[in-house]
């Protein structure tokens, strides 16, 4: 089949994106994710099946389904801004692992154009799915929760043995990869555990960098846009200075650490 | 090695006081040149006007009141206190007549004024009544032209009032041949003169006149060259002393002579821009490529050991605070138009030289190091781009950007050359051009422009369809039938462009009266001195001696009369849904909505007026009543409710500035309209009218004399910001909205065009900030957009200056083509600053 006819489910597009690899980018949300973490900021994303959320008011679809050939022109609009600042496009979710028989065809779609492309990606799949993804396939940002399987299945519903193994499997495959770390207070944000994280990217081959994601409110709405609880109701944001004393306990592992994307 | 030396230099103590002192008092009005004009042109009423310019010139230049600042290095000032300004009444002055008492405490721009002064002027002003451009202008006009202006369809008020200006002079060729050698080729014209020449008589004067202009410049030079050396005598403090001297020697050398250094070179410029300043009340006087006339004596300092970078960098400091000391009184009208007491003098760094090379120097880095250090409005800083513009400049320059201050703004050699080229520009000289004003683009040393010459409401003409031609009852447009007449969409837009062309032929008219009435009223013999071909042909500008002459009136509210026309079509001719009967219901009440604090103020005041002339019994309560009526909108709930549904479904039509081809393409058309009409007048110095595309801060109080339109927008309301879609309604981010406005057709709008954008700082953290930052302003290149520029600050910072004023004294943003000091901004300007939306990343 013409991959160009390869159709799947998505839920957002996010032009002009800077945070989220090389250059400017454009970023496709695809609908669908195995994980359920407690403090996900598109919970929209998580179930593959269409939902309706309030916003503003308003109920708003989401999930859409679309063929490569279809999504292309959303893409290219922004063809000037990813050449001159070496940009691209970047499939995030959802997870974008979910959706193997039309996930790759965007990114080889995108090579095609000549585009960097990239994923954000829990690292949750087979290996023989993600490998349909490497061909094409520049950058990675894998986010790392915790280093403990349990506590990673109590805050996020699966257990975390595939993912540190992909993490491991990426960075050998040779593919840039960044590894990421969501830091969540009362999960994940002691110094010890961030140590842990940052000390397990270090021990992959290739890996350079590492960045903490602080905790925000701003899918809290959503969850209630679709009649959904908020586990984390209540949880406050990190203060700049917290986050910067964990800033430095990630640095000691000798990777290029940042906070934010 | 790198190709140049982008190191910052640190701020020296002087530059800090020098700011200090700048801002220590409220800006005033001094009477000093308008009472010496006066008292020359009433001794030479019996000469021709151009010898009267000079000899009034040269009567001001030899008696007014000169200075030198504490701790300047470079000399020159118009007026005793900083940053104050001169009156100049030939042009007009009824105004500030009316005016003097309410100038101090007026929202936009306010000056004080002493009572020693306001007598002053009180006893001069009488002997202008009738002798003035503006009156002259209204001599020349066609009726149908001044109906127009008192209904605000367009406001040609910048020249009407004032003098011109919007020129760069040859600069060069002062600094490089000094004054005398200038004198001397004029002298040589004037003797080979024939007695027989059929001009001989104008040509003789205007030589003559040139002649005495100069002069009376070098003689001032002298002055300062005598008070400096004075001051040095008196003077204690032996640092200062040597200064003082060394501005002494400076002074007695240039602009007469060629400048030796770098340091001479400086201050003959600063003579220059300062003494055309004080010829004519002109804004825009723009030192255009000083990077590139300034570099050969910056060079030849470096490379001989008498020059370093810091000093270099200190005297660049100076010239830029020295752009902030001269300063502007408008009318109160126009001072809201042109908000931030500025006098657009635009200067221009990089680009490319005539022969196509990229012309960035070592000096285009010290230019940004200039604005980072003063962090003032002037100079307006502008950088030409082009495809092969070192990505370090560019870096450098967002940099600048990302400090907020609105500076530098982005133009697109790769669009503008060929844009001027199509005016008859030759390639070489369109290669070398500078930006002028706010964002338009001329070759320098040759062009008389005209730029800025009107603005025209592009909503006006659209109003006047549904009202067919009627403005309150009085008939400012054509009649182009009742609105139930256009039975399909295409007619529709056929009227809007029949009302529209007759206010841009009306447009013309209004602005050559004025053309007309400069030339014979006030051409300028200085100028005339410094623009090719003046000496050659032996007329100033005014008369029609620049070798480019322009007219160039810019239009707005491109994005207003886009989303209404698409709103139209949409909802009237495709879906059916509703009628122009039904628009213009709503347009009429706007929207159901009441109107604005200060316009319930304004009509709450008129209609007591008129129930008090009937003699009917008027208390407190009913005033009230009244005043919350139109804030609430006088019309019945079920109207209401229509009104409602339809001003949803009209915000629910896409819009422009979302990368939307249909609609984008729409707006295409909606420019062609006004700038492709344009292109088809001529002006009497022989040149061409061509079209901008941009409103400068016009679009505030000029929205405020505009109706509810079919945009859903209210009345009295903004328009929207130069060729930018209109705040908020851009949603898919820069990117699509910068995409939008590519599509225009900017290079017909060959008077420039500008796009405003407001950004986060966090958009531009970072190395890698910096660098997509760059990248983004490229990618609007590639696709032949003609400029940006940018505000970067934070929406908290905004909010907070407005509550506290006293701490942000010095807070810039960039209002429109310019920058401006934020709390010197009408609260409504100040309002739409902080609405315009906010690209975050």
């Amino acid at each position: 089949m013409d991959y160009l006819k390869a159709k799947g489910r998505i839920f957002d597009i996010q032009r002009y994106s800077i945070h989220d690899g090389p250059g400017i980018r454009t970023i496709v949300f695809l609908k669908g994710c195995p994980l359920r973490c407690r403090w996900c900021c598109n919970p929209e994303g998580q179930n593959y099946k269409v939902e309706y959320m309030r916003v503003n008011g308003e109920m708003k679809q989401y999930g859409e389904d679309i063929t490569v050939e279809e999504l292309l022109p959303k893409l290219i609009c922004d063809e000037f801004y990813f050449r001159r600042s070496g940009g691209g496009v970047t499939l995030s979710g959802g997870e974008c692992l979910t959706q193997p028989d039309f996930a790759p065809h965007i990114l080889h779609a995108c090579k095609d154009l000549g585009y960097n492309t990239a994923i954000e990606t829990t690292g949750f799949s087979t290996w023989e799915n993600i490998e349909k993804y490497l061909p094409y396939l520049d950058y990675v940002l894998q986010d790392i929760k915790h280093i403990n399987s349990q506590k990673h299945k109590e805050f996020c519903g699966v257990e975390n043995e595939i993912i540190l193994k992909n993490a491991y499997r990426f960075a050998q495959s040779g593919v840039d990869l960044t590894i990421r770390v969501p830091v969540i207070p009362g999960f994940n944000n002691t110094p010890e555990e961030i140590a842990d994280i940052a000390a397990f990217a270090a021990s992959l081959p290739n890996v350079k960098n590492l960045h903490l994601l602080p905790y925000h409110r701003l899918g809290e709405g959503k969850y209630e846009g679709l009649g959904r609880e908020y586990l984390l109701h209540g949880i406050e944001p990190m203060d700049k200075n917290y986050m910067n004393s964990l800033l430095d306990v990630a640095k000691k592992s000798g990777l290029q650490c940042q906070i934010g994307g | 090695m790198k190709k140049y030396n982008t190191q910052n230099i640190q701020k020296t103590d002087r530059i800090a006081k020098l700011l200090d002192d700048l801002f220590a008092k409220m800006p005033e009005i001094e009477s000093d040149r308008a009472v010496l004009l006066t008292e020359s042109y009433m001794q030479t009423e019996d000469k021709p006007i151009v010898m009267r310019r000079a000899l009034a010139f040269s009567h001001i230049l030899h008696n007014i009141p000169i200075t030198i600042r504490d701790n300047e290095l470079i000399v020159g000032s118009s007026t005793k206190a900083p940053r104050s300004c001169q009156v100049y009444p030939e042009f007009s002055f009824e105004w500030l007549e009316g005016e003097l008492d309410t100038v101090a405490t007026r929202e936009a721009d306010p000056f004080y004024v002493s009572e020693e002064t306001k007598s002053e002027l009180r006893r001069i002003f009488p002997y202008w009544k009738g002798r003035t451009t503006s009156e002259l202008a209204t001599a020349y006009m066609a009726e149908p032209a001044k109906t127009a202006i008192d209904h605000n369809m367009f406001t040609p008020g910048n020249y009407f009032y004032n003098g011109v200006g919007h020129f760069t002079v040859k600069y060069d060729e002062v600094i490089n041949c000094g004054l005398n050698s200038i004198i001397a080729r004029i002298q040589e014209k004037l003797d080979a003169l024939p007695v027989s020449d059929p001009d001989y008589s104008q040509k003789h004067e205007f030589y003559e006149a040139a002649i005495i202009s100069c002069n009376a410049v070098i003689d001032y030079s002298k002055r300062y060259a005598e008070l400096a050396m004075e001051m040095a005598n008196n003077c204690t403090d032996s640092i200062r002393k040597r200064e003082l001297m060394c501005i002494a020697k400076n002074c007695a050398r240039v602009p007469q002579y060629p400048a030796d250094d770098f340091y001479e070179a400086c201050q003959s410029f600063w003579f220059i821009q300062q003494l055309i300043q004080l010829e004519s009340s002109g804004h825009s006087i723009s030192p255009g490529r000083f990077d590139q006339y300034m570099y050969p004596l910056y060079k030849k300092g470096i490379y001989d050991g008498t020059l370093t970078r810091e000093f270099a960098q200190e005297l660049l400091d100076c010239i830029w605070i020295k752009f902030n000391d001269l300063n502007k009184c408008r009318d109160a009208a126009s001072a809201e138009g042109f908000a931030g007491y500025s006098l657009f003098q635009n200067l221009c760094a990089g680009g490319q030289t005539k022969e196509g090379k990229d012309a960035v120097n070592d000096l285009s880095f010290l230019c940004i190091g200039a604005s980072m250090h003063t962090l003032l409005p002037a100079p307006s800083f502008s950088v030409r781009i082009w495809n092969g513009t070192p990505n370090e400049f560019m870096i450098k320059c967002a940099e600048l950007t990302r400090t907020g201050i609105g500076l530098p703004a982005y133009y697109n050699d790769e669009i503008i050359i060929p844009s001027l080229m199509s005016r008859g520009v030759t390639l070489e000289d369109a290669r070398n051009y500078s930006i002028i004003g706010c964002v338009e683009p001329q070759s320098p040393g040759k062009t008389h422009g005209w730029h800025d010459a009107a603005f025209f409401n592009m909503l006006r003409p659209l109003e006047l369809v549904f009202s067919n031609g009627y403005d309150n009852d009085v008939k400012v447009g054509l009649e182009t039938g009742d609105i139930s007449s256009f039975t399909t969409f295409e007619d529709f837009v056929a009227a809007y462009k029949k009302q529209s062309d007759y206010q841009v032929s009306l447009l013309v008219n209004a602005n050559n009266a004025i053309d007309v009435a400069h030339g014979e009223r006030c051409p300028l013999p200085f100028v005339a001195c410094l623009v090719d071909d003046c000496i050659e042909v032996g007329k100033t500008m005014e008369q029609g001696g620049a070798h480019y002459n322009f007219t160039g009136p810019q239009g707005f509210g491109i994005a207003n009369v886009t989303d209404a026309l698409y709103a139209i079509k949409t909802l009237v001719y495709d879906q059916k849904k509703y009628t122009l009967e039904d628009f213009k219901e709503a347009m009429n009440l706007n929207f159901g909505h009441g109107l604005t604090e200060k316009f319930a103020k304004r009509s709450t005041e008129a209609v007591v007026k008129t129930l008090i002339q009937e003699g009917r019994d008027i208390d407190e309560n009913i005033i009230a009543e009244i005043y919350k009526m139109l804030l609430e909108g006088v019309c019945t709930n079920e109207q209401k409710e229509k009104f409602k549904l339809l001003h949803n479904d009209i915000d629910s039509v896409p819009k422009y500035g979302n990368d939307i081809e249909e609609i984008d393409l729409m707006a295409r058309d909606v420019a062609y309209i006004y700038t492709k009409e344009m292109e088809k007048y001529k002006n009497p110095r022989g040149g061409m009218f061509q079209a901008g595309l941009y409103p400068v801060s016009a679009n505030v109080p000029l929205g405020e004399q505009t109706g509810a339109t079919p945009d859903g927008r209210y009345a009295n309301t903004p328009i929207a910001d130069g060729v930018g879609p209109r705040g908020g309604y851009d949603v898919l981010g820069p990117t699509a909205a910068a995409n939008s406005v590519a599509k225009l057709d900017h290079s017909v709008a060959s008077n420039g065009t500008l796009y405003n954008q407001k950004f986060h700082p966090s958009a531009l953290s970072g190395v890698a900030g910096l660098q997509k930052f760059v990248s983004y302003i490229r990618a609007f290149f590639d696709q032949k957009g003609m400029h940006m520029q940018f505000n970067v600050v934070d929406r908290d910072t905004l909010l907070d200056a407005q509550k506290h004023p006293e701490k942000y004294k010095s807070l810039v943003v960039r209002v429109a083509g310019y920058s401006a000091l934020f709390t010197t901004l009408s609260r409504s300007l100040q309002d739409d600053i902080i609405a315009r939306t906010e690209q975050t990343f």
